[in-house]
C-alpha cells in the first residue's frame, strides 16, 4: 500500500470539487434562489395559513373541484370559520389577481405547469 | 446484527420515517357545503309550453342566456358545432308524431331541444370514465375534469344533444363570463341543467331569461313537490316526450 496516501489525498480533493456547491452557498450565507412571487395587497390571510397553502394548495384545489362538481356544494370553510365561496376564478383569482406574477412563476420555478387555465378563465389575461 | 436483523430493523425504520411525513401531510379537515339558498328537489324536470313557445317566433332568449352564461361558442362550420340548448323542427323533434295530414306549418314549427337528463341516461351507462353520470336529484351531470374525449356518450345519446370541441372553443367567444371555465379542445359538453345556478338557489338560465320576459314557456322544478306549477302543468295537460319508445325516460317534457 504504498500508494495509500496519494489515493486519500485524490478522494479528499475530489470530495472536496464535488461538495463546492454546498461550501459556495455556506460560504456566502444565502440560501437557494426563491421565486419571486407577488402576494396580494390589502389581504392578510389567505383561505387557510401560507404554510398550509404552500404545501396543500394542489391537494386544497382537488377538493374543491370534487365538492362543487361531483358533491352539488358550493362553499368551503375554512380551519379559522370563514366562508369562501368555491371558485378558482372568483376566489383563488379574486384575491391573487396577478396570477402571472403568483401561480406561474412559482410554478415555472418548480416546473410544473397545471393545465386548468385552458378551461379556467384569467379575467384581466384572458380574450 | 446479522442480515436478517439488519433488514427488519432498517424496515421498521423507514416505516416510522414514512407514517411522520404522512402525519405532519395530512390534509386539515375540510369542510364544504352547499349555499344556504339552495334549491333542492328529489327529481328535476322542466317542462317546454310548446303554445307559449310559439307565440315569440324567432325568439332566441333562453338559448342566448344560456350560452352566455356557460361560454358556449358560435361554430359557424356545422360540423364542428356546440350547442347545449338550440332550436329544431317540430318534425325533427317528434319525427314519430308527423304523419301524411301534418301541415307544412306544424312540420316547420321551431321547438327548443336540449339535454333531455333521462331517468334512464344511455350516455351516463357507456362514460367510460365515470365523468358523465346521473345525480340522485336527476340531473346528467357532466364532470370535464374525467372527460378523456371518447365521444362515447355522443354515441350513445338518440337526441344529439352533446357536443364536442373539435377545436380550441375560446376564438369563437364574442364575450367570455369569467365565473363559469370554458372548455378546451378534446372534452364532450352538455347542458347541466345549471347545476352551479341551483346550488345557489337560482333557476336555470334559459328559465329565467323566458320568465324575465314575460313569456312563460320554460317551466322548472319537482313535479312531485306539492303546489309545484310544473307538477301541475303536467298533471293538466298532455305532454310529449321525445322518442319515448327508446325507453330513455326523459325529463324534459313537451306541453301541446
Ligand atoms: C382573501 C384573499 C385570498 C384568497 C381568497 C386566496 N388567497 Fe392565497 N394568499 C393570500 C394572502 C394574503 C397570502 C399571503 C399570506 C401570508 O404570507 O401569510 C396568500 C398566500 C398564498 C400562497 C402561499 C404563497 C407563499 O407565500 O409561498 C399560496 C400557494 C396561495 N395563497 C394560493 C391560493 C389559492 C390556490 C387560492 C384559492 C384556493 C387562494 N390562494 C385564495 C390571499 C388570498
Ligand atoms: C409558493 C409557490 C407556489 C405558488 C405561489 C402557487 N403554486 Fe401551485 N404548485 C406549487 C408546487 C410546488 C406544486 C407541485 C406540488 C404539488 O402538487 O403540491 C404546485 C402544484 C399546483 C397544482 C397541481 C398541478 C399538477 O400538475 O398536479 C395546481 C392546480 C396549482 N398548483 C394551482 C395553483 C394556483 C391556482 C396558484 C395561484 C393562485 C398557485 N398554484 C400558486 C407551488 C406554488
Ligand atoms: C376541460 C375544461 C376544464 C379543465 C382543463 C379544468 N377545469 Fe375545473 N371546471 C371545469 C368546469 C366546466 C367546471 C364546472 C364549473 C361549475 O359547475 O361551476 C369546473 C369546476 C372546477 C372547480 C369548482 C368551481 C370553480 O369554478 O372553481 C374547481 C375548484 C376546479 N374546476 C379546479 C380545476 C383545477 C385545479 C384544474 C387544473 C388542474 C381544472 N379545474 C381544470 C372545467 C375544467
Amino acid at each position: 500500500m504504498a500508494d495509500g496516501a496519494k489515493v486519500a489525498g485524490g478522494l479528499m480533493v475530489f470530495v472536496a470539487l464535488a461538495c463546492a456547491p454546498i461550501w459556495l452557498v455556506l460560504a456566502r450565507r444565502s440560501t437557494a434562489s426563491q421565486p419571486e412571487i407577488e402576494l396580494p395587497v390589502g389581504q392578510k390571510r389567505c383561505v387557510e395559513s401560507a404554510e398550509f397553502m404552500r404545501q396543500r394548495h394542489a391537494a386544497l384545489l382537488v377538493d374543491w373541484r370534487d365538492a362543487v362538481v361531483r358533491e352539488g356544494l358550493n362553499r368551503y370553510v375554512a380551519s379559522d370559520g370563514r366562508e369562501f365561496r368555491i371558485s378558482l376564478t372568483g376566489t383563488c383569482l379574486g384575491c391573487h389577481t396577478q396570477a402571472s406574477a403568483f401561480c406561474d412563476r412559482c410554478h415555472a420555478y418548480i416546473g410544473v405547469s397545471p393545465e386548468c387555465w385552458s378551461c379556467h378563465v384569467r379575467p384581466s389575461e384572458n380574450p | 446484527m446479522d442480515r436478517r436483523d439488519f433488514i427488519k430493523t432498517a424496515g421498521l425504520g423507514a416505516f416510522g420515517l414514512g407514517g411522520a411525513a404522512v402525519g405532519t401531510a395530512l390534509i386539515r379537515a375540510t369542510t364544504t357545503k352547499p349555499s344556504r339558498e339552495v334549491v333542492r328537489a328529489k327529481r328535476w324536470a322542466m317542462g317546454i309550453d310548446l303554445r307559449a313557445c310559439a307565440q315569440h317566433p324567432g325568439c332566441r332568449k333562453c338559448i342566448d342566456a344560456c350560452h352566455a352564461a356557460h361560454n358556449v361558442p358560435s361554430i359557424p362550420e356545422p360540423r364542428h358545432e356546440v350547442k347545449w340548448l338550440w332550436k329544431a323542427t317540430y318534425e325533427r323533434t317528434f319525427p314519430e308524431q308527423v304523419h301524411e295530414y301534418t301541415t307544412a306549418t306544424t312540420r316547420e314549427q321551431p321547438v327548443p331541444v336540449l339535454c333531455n337528463h333521462c331517468a334512464n341516461a344511455p350516455c351516463a351507462r357507456v362514460c367510460p370514465t365515470g365523468a358523465t353520470w346521473k345525480r340522485a336529484d336527476g340531473i346528467v351531470m357532466m364532470d370535464e375534469h374525467r372527460c378523456i374525449g371518447c365521444r362515447y356518450c355522443m354515441a350513445a345519446c338518440p337526441y344529439g344533444a352533446r357536443s364536442f370541441n373539435w377545436q380550441d372553443p375560446r376564438p369563437y367567444l364574442h364575450t367570455v363570463t369569467a365565473d363559469y371555465p370554458t372548455r378546451a379542445k378534446g372534452v364532450v359538453e352538455t347542458c347541466t341543467f345549471c347545476a352551479e345556478r341551483l346550488v345557489a338557489g337560482l333557476p336555470p338560465a334559459c328559465v329565467e331569461a323566458c320568465q324575465a320576459a314575460g313569456f312563460g314557456a320554460l317551466l322548472f322544478g319537482d313535479p312531485d313537490e306539492p303546489g309545484a306549477e310544473i307538477g301541475r302543468a303536467l298533471r293538466a295537460r298532455d305532454a310529449l316526450r321525445r322518442s319515448p319508445a327508446l325507453g330513455t325516460a326523459p325529463q324534459v317534457f313537451y306541453l301541446v
